[in-house]
């Protein structure tokens, strides 16, 4: 089976293979106010939301999950999205993958429609759980997309292996889902979803249900992944903390309807470690999600 | 004193079975009793009380044979013949068995496959759905005799005919059995599919089939039974010369009780075995999809 344009082959992994050492800075250095800055996105849009709305017919009446959203994400950013329950984070990424289709407006990704983007293997999506196949190995699992591609099966196997090795799950390869943490499964289910190399990887609070350890070496993790592969990177989360510190900008949202109400740019460098979280820059960026976020929760009541 | 735990594990079942033949053994004194007394009074002769409870457990024609006499029909009738001999249960059942085994391969392929179609289309569905309910509607002890006599008009005769009835009521249990799970996939793992861009056919072999196995091995179960019973009616009405039906109707002509029973004894090891290896397919399919031990 021919692979569809936009689908990037084994080259495509060149990117990890040679590590990028030069942290990208931008303009900006720790020592300036990082939010001060305002991000000029070097490298082509990479996912343009033009004017998304989505409206839900259901028993009770209409829900208005997104009004009118508006979002320019340049290629290699890692935007993390954070509001309150029901705001239509999840909604938003599903109408960016082509899950959903919106009431009105238009996505664009990578100069693509989000359909065309999806049918050409453009994302790598990790739902809330690891939604792994429990029939399959941990191997298997990871093959999954690869088999459906159309990889070859050594190519398949060396991919299998080389991800696994990522994600710290040697050794596995032979067990089942079942067998595995919850912790562990999510990070299998990451695996997958990187293994076809996609562009841009869509993470719909993946560590929600990890202790906070696993959950700061995942972090760690995801962004040495993120600083290696340059992927632009849509990450849901409900936790503040995290999405400053893995975030170059957090789009902070808020319910009823689902809309964005702030946007706030984060540059710190590409190789920051857990530690920059005591810093009073990583605590003003803190505040200020807060203080947004706080906004969106007083329409509840 | 600790008990063994094969004893534990057996007690219930042997409890069981003891009760129920016990039951058995007064229920076939108490139904033969009149018979073998009137036989007495008209011979005229004498007879005492332990005679006559004797009568009841080795009448040759007893209302209800007692159970040592239908387990000795059955076992000479397994062992004390040729297993080709007319007399031979082992001949009846190969013959009932391989109508039953060919009528459930056809139905549960029928029903895959209409499961297959209704999942595909909401069109089919909703035309289908409603003519595979009422099929089951229609009694197959009145069908039955319909079907072997249009289809031995058109010269299909013996193991064919008996395969059709068995796989019109074993397809049923298959189809709506496979139609729940080739639709039971999480949602969450038919998104991923999405995203993957996988086409429908990958959707049906990778997620759909894995998710509908164990609905598979239950219909299965349900089908395999009813296929014997399909083909065990396909029997009746035709006075087929063998299978486990004709042990069945010859019975009841002439007025052969103790035939009839262990006929029907052979119909239930049949059955019993049938399940088993259903069982065990079952059992060696979960292992290999990685099922808790
Ligand atoms: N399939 C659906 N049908 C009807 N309403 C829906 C559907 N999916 C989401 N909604 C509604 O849309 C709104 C946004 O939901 P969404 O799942 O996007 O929220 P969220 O921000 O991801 O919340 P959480 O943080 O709890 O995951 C909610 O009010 C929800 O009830
Ligand atoms: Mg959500």
């Amino acid at each position: 089976m021919p692979r569809p344009a936009g689908l990037i082959g084994p080259e495509g992994l060149a990117g990890l293979r040679d590590p990028l050492v030069e942290p990208v800075r931008m303009n900006s250095t720790a020592d300036v106010e990082p939010h001060i800055y305002q991000s000029t996105v070097t490298r082509p849009v990479a996912v343009d939301v033009s004017k998304v709305s989505l409206t839900f017919d259901t028993a009770d009446g209409k829900v208005e999950a997104l009004s009118n959203v508006d979002l320019q994400i340049g290629g290699g950013e890692f935007v993390s999205f954070i509001g309150p329950s029901g705001c239509g984070k999840t909604t938003l990424l599903r109408v960016i993958a082509d899950l959903q289709q919106p009431s009105s407006g238009t996505v664009t990704v990578n100069g693509m429609s989000a359909e065309q983007a999806r049918l050409g293997r453009n994302y790598g999506y990790v739902f809330q759980a690891p939604a792994l196949f429990p029939w399959r190995s941990i191997e298997a699992n990871l093959k999954l997309p690869l088999e459906l591609m159309g990889f070859s099966p050594t190519e398949q196997k060396q991919r299998a292996a080389r991800y696994l090795e990522l994600v710290n799950l040697i050794g596995f390869e032979r067990k089942f889902p079942w067998q595995l943490s919850g912790g562990m499964q999510q990070r299998v289910s990451i695996a997958r979803a990187l293994s076809f190399d996609p562009e841009l990887l869509l993470m719909d609070e993946p560590f929600g249900a990890l202790d906070e350890i696993v959950r700061d070496h995942l972090n760690e993790q995801l962004l040495q992944l993120w600083a290696k592969t340059r992927k632009t990177v849509l990450f849901v989360t409900h936790s503040i903390p995290e999405a400053v510190f893995l975030s170059t900008r957090i789009v902070v949202m808020s319910p009823r309807p689902g809309r964005i109400t702030d946007v706030i740019d984060c540059n710190f460098p590409r190789d920051r470690t857990l530690e920059i979280r005591e810093t009073p820059e990583f605590m003003a960026i803190a505040q200020r999600v807060r203080t947004g976020l706080r906004a969106g929760h007083s329409y509840d009541e | 004193m600790r008990t063994h735990p094969l004893v534990t594990r057996n007690a219930p079942v042997v409890t069981i079975v003891a009760v129920l033949i016990v039951v058995w053994y007064v229920g076939a004194v108490l139904m033969n009793l009149s018979l073998v007394r009137g036989g007495f009074e008209r011979e005229e002769s004498p007879y005492t009380t332990m005679e006559l409870l004797e009568g009841t457990m080795s009448a040759e024609r007893p209302l209800l044979p007692a159970p040592h006499q239908v387990v000795g029909a059955f076992i000479d009738g397994v062992f004390g013949y040729a297993p080709t001999a007319p007399r031979s249960l082992v001949y009846h059942s190969v013959v009932t068995l391989s109508a039953t085994l060919l009528g459930f391969a056809l139905g549960a392929l029928l029903g895959i496959v209409l499961a297959l179609a209704i999942v595909h289309s909401r069109v089919l569905e909703r035309s289908l759905m409603p003519w595979i309910i009422c099929s089951q509607m229609v009694p197959i002890l009145a069908l039955a005799p319909i079907f072997i006599v249009v289809l031995g008009a058109i010269g299909l005769q013996g193991l064919l005919p008996k395969s059709i009835i068995s796989a019109y009521l074993s397809f049923f249990p298959v189809t709506i059995g496979m139609v729940k799970g080739f639709t039971s996939p999480d949602p969450m793992q038919m998104d991923l599919m999405r995203t993957w861009s996988a086409t429908s056919r990958q959707v049906l072999s990778k997620l759909r089939w894995p998710w509908a196995v164990p609905y598979l091995f239950a219909s299965l179960k349900v089908a395999i039974t009813i296929s014997l019973i399909g083909a065990i009616v396909a029997e009746l009405p035709t006075g087929a010369e063998a299978g486990i039906g004709a042990r069945l109707l010859a019975g009841s002509y002439y007025g052969q009780t103790i035939q009839i029973w262990s006929a029907l004894v052979a119909a239930a090891v049949l059955a019993s075995g049938l399940i088993a290896i259903v069982s065990y397919a079952e059992r060696k399919v979960a292992q290999r999809m990685g099922a808790r031990a």
